[in-house]
């Protein structure tokens, strides 16, 4: 039953991200060229409702499914991380045109090279699992 | 009914991909999808390379099924709630598009060049895809985090690691486009 609405979620999901054309690979570039307010707009619209959602959970201390109060952790304090790890995935969202959530939803869309892309996700998150500790965090 | 067939404006998907942050919440989790990218690492044995793939799959289970969900969305997307969508994208992108060689620009969803049937036979094509996927899951695991996890989960909850990295995947970006794209392409 719970596995259901997962895979619910994720339908919804994918069909905001292919039917919004964040999963298109000409409206990332169109974004990095700051030619349109396109993805901006998605973004910011996305964080507005977000921001607000998350920060009345936070202060009316709601409940989720399971009954108890929902607690989302902050993450760790660091700078190196965010800011190489950032880099590094950005060099590849633009080079492929696709985040980790596109990635799946063009595959479902028929664009069956993105396997390809996804391949390599798997590699470089491997790669990453192997170098970790030699990695400044 | 029409519009649910016409592209989806940014003001109406916007709201429904935090809605979608909001529900996994309420269900327990957080929206984050490149995690996934470190489970299937584990569930192709990497346990046995590093201990940081020493995780109970169980566990990312439901994760796994958001992301068989999304495959499944993107083919319901595509097939039946589209009439061969192409982004409208702005005429200067294309203008500059068409100068790196990409024809298809403004004429389909994804680039032929890089996405259509000739992929699989180009090993530079290969290659570049590789690379991109390669970049992609190796900084989302550095950075902790990919555009769901960070730019929308992380800023919608007000943590600045979360800004920290959305500033970088944009550095990245810009880096990718606009300086290495002219010797790519």
């Amino acid at each position: 039953m719970r596995s259901t609405g997962y895979l619910i979620v994720g339908v919804f999901f994918g069909i905001v991200m292919y039917k919004s054309e964040a999963a298109s690979w000409f409206r990332i570039y169109e974004m990095f060229q700051f030619d349109s307010i396109h993805m901006y707009g998605l973004m910011g619209a996305a964080l507005l409702v977000g921001i607000i959602a998350v920060q009345l959970i936070k202060s009316k201390r709601l409940k989720n499914i399971e009954g108890e109060e929902i607690i989302i952790p902050d993450k760790k304090r660091s700078i190196a991380r965010y800011i190489i790890g950032g880099i590094f995935f950005g060099l590849g969202w633009a080079l492929a045109g696709a985040c980790p959530g596109p990635m799946f939803v063009l595959v479902g869309a028929g664009y069956f090279p993105i396997l390809i892309v996804i391949f390599g996700a798997v590699i470089g998150t491997w790669i990453y699992g192997m170098l970790r500790s030699k990695l400044p965090h | 009914m029409e519009w649910i067939f016409q592209p989806w404006p940014w003001y109406v998907s916007g709201p429904l991909i935090a809605l979608t942050m909001i529900i996994l919440i309420f269900l327990g989790k957080n929206f984050g999808v490149s995690s996934n990218l470190r489970t299937i690492c584990t569930l192709c044995g990497a346990d046995k390379t590093s201990s940081f793939f020493q995780i109970d799959w169980r566990t990312q289970r439901w994760n796994l099924l958001v992301v068989i969900g999304a495959i499944i969305g993107g083919f319901i997307a595509s097939n039946y709630l589209s009439n061969d969508q192409v982004p409208e994208i702005q005429l200067e992108t294309i203008a500059t598009l068409n100068e790196l060689g990409f024809q298809s620009a403004g004429k389909t969803y994804m680039p032929t060049e890089l996405y259509g049937e000739a992929a699989f036979v180009s090993p530079k094509n290969i290659f570049l895809l590789l690379i991109g996927g390669m970049l992609v899951g190796f900084g989302s695991r550095y950075a902790g985090g990919c555009t769901s996890g960070h730019s929308i989960s992380g800023i919608s909850n007000l943590q600045i690691p979360s800004l920290i990295a959305t500033i970088g995947f944009f550095i990245g970006g810009l880096i990718m486009v606009h300086f290495i794209f002219p010797f790519l392409f």
